[in-house]
């Protein structure tokens, strides 16, 4: 038996007062099993130890919300006995090593989350960042991410409907991959993983277990170096046809009522899950590790017990009711294996070759996980940059051409082609809107789903940032006609052993909680990506936010394009000229600085809520948030949206560039029939919401009174051009 | 009349042709699982998308060995009208129903989008409701949507009128920036000789409302099953 040394500890992740810790529970030594269970149960990732205590700081309920974070996915009530549930999380580490294979088991990952819960799952999203543009890895990874999304979301049948992509430096040597997937169910048949039942069996259904993948959430829980590229056996490998199979199985059983309780095996396979589920239901388990089926001969417990080979699930099922869902798995072609029983010992006791392989105390390692209180320090806030700070520019109308067609703008056309973003024939609003909209199968509902962060304002000013994320899925949702309902969140940082690093932490989510306060929005589940560092260089702090609203009504939606000539063009909220972290500074002036805009979240509130209820009486043709590249950005996307142009006439004080470019925060662009204009205005100044006509729609140019005249095709020339010129670019494939 | 959908292993767009046809026929098509080994009484058989058996292999190559598509071929064979769509395409090729290939696409990625079409040859049952020469659209999503077949072949496709559509541009010309996946002379569906088989790599069924973006895959429907009624 191998002897557990100090360097065996050390390279499973364990620190020296952890390990005490291990000693102390057991009252003995551990074997090298037991020693790869409480590391990879301990773990960053599974345990959540730096993040747990803000986490809490979140508010996770509203009359709504069924099942907050805390169970595979988060879980709302969507009327009619109906139920949406989602779920975001991350695959960092394994797709800069692997993009492809690591983005798609990302993919599966996410979707497993959510049906194991019951629900067929209707959308997926992603949430992206990628190096510089000119880092010479970027269109392999690129390239490499966005087939791996298509290969696995495109086989599920599963349409993927949009998602946000950034490119900045600070992900060079660490991309960030986050997946989103959103599921229907019935509220009556929802499945949680509390496992219950003294004497019930356990089973294990669908691939068999191989050696890919172990360590997978000890990777995922240290910093990158320059040997990771080895690491490349610890990323696991996907299979979406089995994945399928499995889908379809698993609801199949789960329309019977055989199934006690279900958990996907994810991070850290077979232990956490069967972990988690003793755990929940206060129980003990049984386990023959015999009867795991194997792909490989000679695999030892602790092979088994920490692959992350994917399309597993494990399950506690009602006694006597087997062979009923052996039946079905055996007719999708899906192993089906009794590998254990469920017992009143509080214990996890593994089995193999007649020997015991593990016994460990079940809720003292779930519970005793360490849950650190990390020293921090507060982002000092840069100061405010105005209009009137930036240097006017000779030419607007190059200005505005230079955004269409920078990395942040750009159309994402190229990415979201390959994916299949029609399937199951719900796709109300495809992918380039604010935010997709797919309807709930066979009714008049429908749900908006976005992904959004901007990390640049996280950097500088990580409170403000992580409101701005919260409000900008807000903002996208309402701007389709949808109610915004609740959010998950995917969390990516560096190492929150930095005081830095964990004070953006503390400081994204001290904004996060207050956008989801005040926009009565919130979290149901979530993920935490750490140690997204490359020799000792944090990436920007990413939150990212995956928001789901839903429409009454999907008749009533509104998208952003421009619709028909004489439209007359309104500005709801008002131009406050704030210059900093725009994508004007740093694309023009080459700047990255100030602060971001100010998040007004009382206004953020009362004109979105004006916004819904004017397209709830279907008096709004068009509308669009103003976020990356301000007024005259979300103009020109309104106007390539719909292939007609606008003659816009600005009454502000501000310098024009401060007025087109400045990244607004609770600010939309609407279009109202002519004859509506007076019941829109009417309305507002009633509920005192600032609203200005700043134009009509027509002709084929852009043109804004005094800046600039541009046509549409021009336009839509150099948004469109952008992305594939990047990707023909040798060495992209 | 009676409908039957062929269900395989990672179908994914049985549903959307369930929904289609059953908006067009006022009932439910039958749907039949890829292990049965009998075909149930039916008017017209449909082939749906997807990555039937995970696509491993060939595309559609599996599935074309499975025991229900025996029973197709034979079905096919006595004269029952035949849609296969995308992923069933392919399998429509892997028993020979239909001549050619899919290859990969010429672009190496899988392409998703709307495209216009040209309604090439008159074959009553199939797109009677469109004029010869009319373009129209649907939406493709694959991977392995290049048709293939050697000169030979080809010519005797275009001279007896066995191109349903081609990919062309919205003014109905027949361009290379069409053509989303290099398909010879951008063939995007074909009839068997005998006319009752079609394959195409479109997707009528995706495009079946206002709502969805377009009304053509509605209309391609309700005259499938007018004419067959």
């Amino acid at each position: 038996m191998t002897e557990i040394t100090k360097e065996i500890v050390a390279e499973h992740g364990l620190t020296e007062d952890e390990y005490a810790d291990v000693l102390n529970i057991l009252g003995r030594t551990p074997n090298l099993t037991e020693l790869g269970i409480f590391s990879v149960m301990w773990s960053e990732h599974c345990s959540y130890k730096s993040s747990k205590k803000w986490l809490k700081t979140l508010p996770t309920e509203a009359p709504w919300v069924i099942c907050g974070p805390g169970e595979n996915a988060g879980v709302i009530d969507i009327g009619d006995g109906q139920a949406a549930i989602f779920k975001m999380e991350s695959h960092n580490h394994p797709s800069f090593i692997e993009p492809y294979q690591g983005a798609a088991t990302g993919v599966g990952g996410i979707m497993r989350d959510v049906f194991t819960m019951g629900a067929r799952p209707i959308a997926n999203m992603n949430a992206l960042r990628f190096g510089r543009p000119d880092h010479p890895k970027t269109g392999h990874l690129v390239s490499g991410v966005v087939a791996g999304i298509a290969g696995y979301g495109n086989c599920m049948g599963v349409p993927t409907v949009g998602g946000e992509t950034n490119f900045h430096a600070s992900y060079d040597g660490n991309i960030l991959v986050n997946a989103m997937t959103v599921g229907l169910a019935d509220t009556d048949n929802i499945f949680y993983s509390a496992a219950a039942g003294i004497g019930n069996p356990v089973v294990y259904v669908g691939s068999k277990t191989g050696r890919d993948g172990i360590h997978g959430a000890t990777m995922a829980s240290a910093e990158f170096d320059d040997d990771s590229e080895e690491k490349r056996p610890t990323v696991q490998v996907g299979d979406p046809f089995t994945e399928k199979l499995l889908l379809e199985a698993c609801l199949e059983l789960m329309a019977t009522d055989a199934i006690v309780a279900i958990q996907d095996m994810g991070a850290a396979g077979l232990t956490s899950s069967s972990f988690e589920m003793a755990d929940k239901g206060g129980v003990g388990i049984e386990l023959n590790l015999d009867l795991v089926p194997m792909r490989e001969e000679g695999m030892t417990p602790y092979e088994i017990m920490l692959s992350e080979s994917q399309e597993r699930m494990l399950m506690v099922l009602k006694p006597g009711r087997e062979e009923e869902a052996r039946k079905i798995f055996e007719k999708w072609e899906l192993d089906f294996s009794v590998i254990g029983k469920v017992t009143d010992t509080g214990r996890m006791v593994l089995t193999m070759n007649g020997d015991v392989a593990a016994d460990l105390p079940v809720a003292p390692l779930a519970d005793a996980a360490p849950e650190y209180d990390r020293p921090w320090v507060k982002t000092t806030p840069p100061t405010v940059i105005m209009g009137e700070d930036v240097t006017a520019p000779d030419n607007l109308g190059e200005v505005l051409l230079k955004l269409m067609g920078s990395s942040e703008i750009a159309s994402r056309r190229w990415i979201w082609e390959q994916y299949d973003h029609m399937v199951m024939g719900d796709t109300i609003q495809r992918p380039g809107g604010d935010a997709a909209v797919v309807r709930v199968h066979g009714t008049q509902k429908a749900l908006a789903i976005t992904t959004d962060c901007t990390p640049r304002y996280c950097y500088a000013d990580p409170e403000m940032g992580g409101a701005q994320a919260v409000a900008e899925t807000w903002r996208n949702i309402t701007a389709t006609g949808g109610v915004p309902l609740a959010i998950t969140d995917c969390m990516n940082f560096g190492n929150p052993q930095r005081p830095e690093i964990m004070g953006q932490f503390v400081g994204c989510i001290n904004g996060m909680r207050r956008a989801c306060t005040t926009l009565d929005y919130p979290v149901i589940s979530g993920n935490v990506s750490l140690y997204n560092e490359t020799n000792g260089t944090g990436i920007y702090p990413t939150p990212a936010i995956g928001g789901v609203g839903l429409l009454a009504d999907y008749r009533k939606m509104t998208t952003l394009a421009f619709k028909s000539e004489g439209d007359v063009v309104l500005l709801l909220g008002d131009l406050t000229g704030e210059m900093g972290q725009t994508l004007y500074l740093r694309e023009i002036e080459g700047r990255e600085e100030g602060a971001p805009p100010t998040v007004d979240l009382e206004k953020e509130r009362k004109h979105g809520d004006y916004l819904r209820e004017m397209i709830g009486k279907e008096l709004i043709t068009a509308a669009h948030d103003i976020s990356d590249g301000g007024l005259g950005v979300a103009l020109a996307e309104m106007a390539i949206a719909g292939n007609i142009g606008a003659e816009i006439l600005l009454n502000t004080d501000l310098p024009s560039h401060a007025a087109l470019f400045a990244e607004e925060q609770a600010c939309y662009v609407l279009t109202v029939k002519p004859d509506d204009v007076e019941m829109v205005r009417g309305f507002a100044l009633a509920e005192d919401i600032p609203l200005h006509i700043i134009g009509t729609i027509g002709h084929t140019e852009l043109k804004i009174d005094g800046c600039l005249t541009i046509s549409v095709s021009k336009l839509k020339n150099v948004h469109a051009k952008w992305l594939p010129d990047l990707m023909s670019r040798p060495g992209s494939e | 009349m009676k409908a039957a959908v062929i269900v395989f292993p990672a179908s994914n767009c049985d549903r959307d042709l369930k929904v289609a046809l059953t908006l067009s026929m006022g009932r439910e098509p039958d749907m039949v699982w890829h292990g049965d080994s009998e075909l149930p009484d039916t008017d017209l058989i449909a082939i749906p998308g997807g990555f039937s058996y995970g696509d491993y292999l060939r595309a559609g190559a599996m599935a074309a060995n499975s025991p229900i598509m025996r029973e197709v071929v034979k079905k096919a064979e006595s004269g029952t009208p035949v849609i296969a769509i995308c992923n069933g395409f392919q399998i429509a090729t892997e028993t020979g129903m239909l001549p050619g290939a899919l290859l990969r696409n010429a672009g190496q990625k899988f392409v998703c989008r709307d495209v216009d079409l040209l309604v090439t040859s008159q074959n009553e049952r199939f797109v009677g409701c469109f004029e010869q020469g009319e373009v129209i659209r649907f939406p493709v999503a694959h991977h392995d949507g290049n048709f293939y077949a050697d000169d030979d072949k080809l010519n005797e496709l275009e001279s007896e009128g066995q191109v349903a559509f081609r990919y062309v541009t919205p003014e109905g010309e027949q361009t290379a920036a069409a053509n989303p996946n290099g398909s010879r002379n951008n063939i995007a569906g074909i009839y068997n000789k005998a006319g009752n088989v079609l394959g195409l790599m479109p997707h009528p069924e995706r495009l079946i409302s206002d709502e969805l973006g377009g009304t053509d895959g509605k209309r391609f429907f309700d005259h499938l099953v007018s004419s067959i009624v």
